[in-house]
């Protein structure tokens, strides 16, 4: 309780601050909106469904991208931590690319793909595939041999001990470079919308990168609260729940 | 196969180790963790093979489970050569080694499942049963890391009684338990042994723990692994650690060990 009231009291001060100095009108108000005019747009922007619209076209991208980079992450990663020739040649590769900021691959799937789809699919899939590689193989890494041979003295083959000890052993490590993945596919999402301008769909980066040129400052500061927003709630209702059930089964207070 | 067969099924066993060698790499060239082991182990022996750290009798077991592959020589389980693991040999290791994305009855089905003939439910029924021979039918639901050490290891217990294996392989299982829980534990481990018909190996470096358990007790000298010496243990089961007879065994047995090592007396003392 004593918490929850020392960080509300924070945030409120915090937009009070922001309100004041907007108040003292050194700054244009184009630079520096009102807290006021901002809710203003968020209320508006809600009403007639363009913040909506924006989030349902962002979130099928993220999904779509991050969906295939788990689909190739985790059996890549599980192959580099069995074999020494994976680890010795994607392995590396792995290591090498996640150390590059997403943002840099927009150049490049600029030109390959042009202004589509697909460009962005690619930043986003990019974004993520290798931290998940890595902590997948990590994960694997990680797991104590002892059980692998107590599986194999109860009788199990190679395969059944991949798929019912080893898997479910390395689950932590997994599920928390799928939330490490997550956020870096929503960074690198972010970064192409604003790059990538198409009309196939308006996403949430595209709002942002619009309200800079339309030299909306309040559009601009309430889609980062929308993008905020979706972040929270997407750790909240879909990693949390995971982490908890991990943390309970395994009695561990960390991930 | 009916439930009630699978429970009544008398397991007949016999082990011969013949002639067994294993070398070890290392940075410093080759050692010798076991030269030219043999002896035999009869149906429905308790042995305990016990020697100081490096004595390769951990190695020993573990060949016997067929996860290591001798450098020479053989393991003959009733007349046929081990070259890999299996259910008729099952491994308490150490550490329990229980899998903490299962619950207790997980645990213990895991062997089971692997098992053919035997359905879902006469698989549960059968792994109840363990539990409750093990004394922890009421936590079968519980996580692996609500259980005590020494709970812990009574569902590994369990766990490699289930499949109802010939022969039960022991690496110091009580090993890292307190010493009331290991009295307890080896309360059990002779109920269970007795009523239950097993072979059991059971490796330890504890001389009075070894004379409680084992109607055999083998000795080991380490670098390069031996067999030294075997006693028989004439004392009626159950055995209890602190009894005066037993403690006259285990000073004659360590008096004989430390013949045959100049290791500290720490490693060969009895608790």
């Amino acid at each position: 309780m004593k918490r929850l009231l020392s960080s509300s009291l924070f945030f409120i001060a915090l937009l009070l601050g922001w309100h004041l100095l907007a108040l003292t009108k050194r700054w244009s108000p184009i630079l520096l909106p009102d807290p006021l005019s901002v809710w203003d747009y968020l209320k508006t922007a809600l009403f007639d469904g363009t913040l909506f619209q924006a989030t349902l076209v962002t979130l099928r991208r993220l999904v779509t991208g991050y969906g295939i980079g788990i689909l190739i992450g985790i059996p890549v990663g599980m192959l580099t931590a069995r074999f020494r020739l994976m680890e010795d040649t994607v392995g590396v590769l792995a290591l090498g690319l996640q150390a590059l900021p997403s943002v840099c691959w927009v150049p490049l799937a600029l030109r390959w793909f042009g202004q589509t789809e697909g460009a962005m699919l690619f930043v986003v899939v990019m974004g993520s595939l290798w931290s998940i590689i890595i902590s997948t193989d990590n994960g694997i890494r990680n797991v104590p041999p002892i059980f692998a041979r107590a599986a194999r003295t109860m009788g199990a083959k190679q395969f059944y001990t991949w798929t019912r000890v080893i898997l479910p052993a390395s689950a932590p490590f997994v599920v928390s470079g799928m939330k490490q993945g997550w956020a870096f596919a929503w960074r690198s999402l972010m970064a192409a919308e604003i790059f990538v301008t198409i009309l196939t769909g308006f996403g949430l980066g595209q709002l942002l990168e619009y309200g800079r040129d339309l030299n909306a400052m309040d559009q601009v500061i309430g889609v980062m609260f929308a993008i905020v927003l979706i972040g929270l709630l997407v750790d909240k209702f879909l990693f949390s729940p995971i982490e908890h059930f991990l943390h309970r089964r395994w009695g561990t207070g960390r991930m | 196969m009916s439930v009630q067969d699978e429970l009544k099924a008398v397991p007949p066993a016999k082990l011969l180790i013949d002639g067994v060698t294993k070398d070890f790499t290392t940075s410093h060239g080759t050692l010798r963790a076991l030269d030219h082991i043999s002896f035999h182990i009869h149906e429905g022996d308790f042995v305990c093979l016990v020697g100081p750290s490096g004595c390769g009798k951990s190695t020993l077991l573990n060949i016997i489970a067929g996860l290591e592959i001798p450098d020479n020589g053989l393991t003959l389980m009733d007349g046929k050569p081990v070259t890999k693991p299996g259910r008729d040999r099952m491994v308490m290791f150490q550490e329990p080694a229980l899998f903490p994305w299962l619950d207790v009855m997980g645990n213990v089905l895991f062997g089971l499942k692997l098992k053919p003939n035997l359905n879902k439910k006469e698989c549960c029924e059968v792994a109840r049963f363990y539990l409750r021979l093990v004394g922890l039918e009421a936590f079968a639901h519980s996580n692996i890391h609500e259980l005590s050490g020494g709970m812990k290891q009574r569902v590994a217990l369990a766990r490699s009684l289930a499949p109802n294996p010939r022969v039960l392989l022991m690496d110091e299982p009580f090993a890292a338990l307190d010493a009331l829980t290991r009295e307890q534990l080896y309360g059990d481990i002779q109920r269970i042994w007795a009523e239950r018909a097993k072979t059991i190996v059971f490796v330890t470096h504890n001389v009075r723990e070894a004379v409680c358990l084992g109607n055999r007790v083998i000795l080991f000298s380490p670098h390069p692994g031996r067999v030294r010496e075997e006693f028989q243990i004439d004392l009626p089961h159950p055995r209890d650690i602190n009894s005066v007879e037993l403690a006259k065994y285990a000073s004659r047995i360590t008096r004989a060990l430390r013949g045959y090592v100049d290791a500290p007396e720490t490693e060969l003392g009895a608790e």
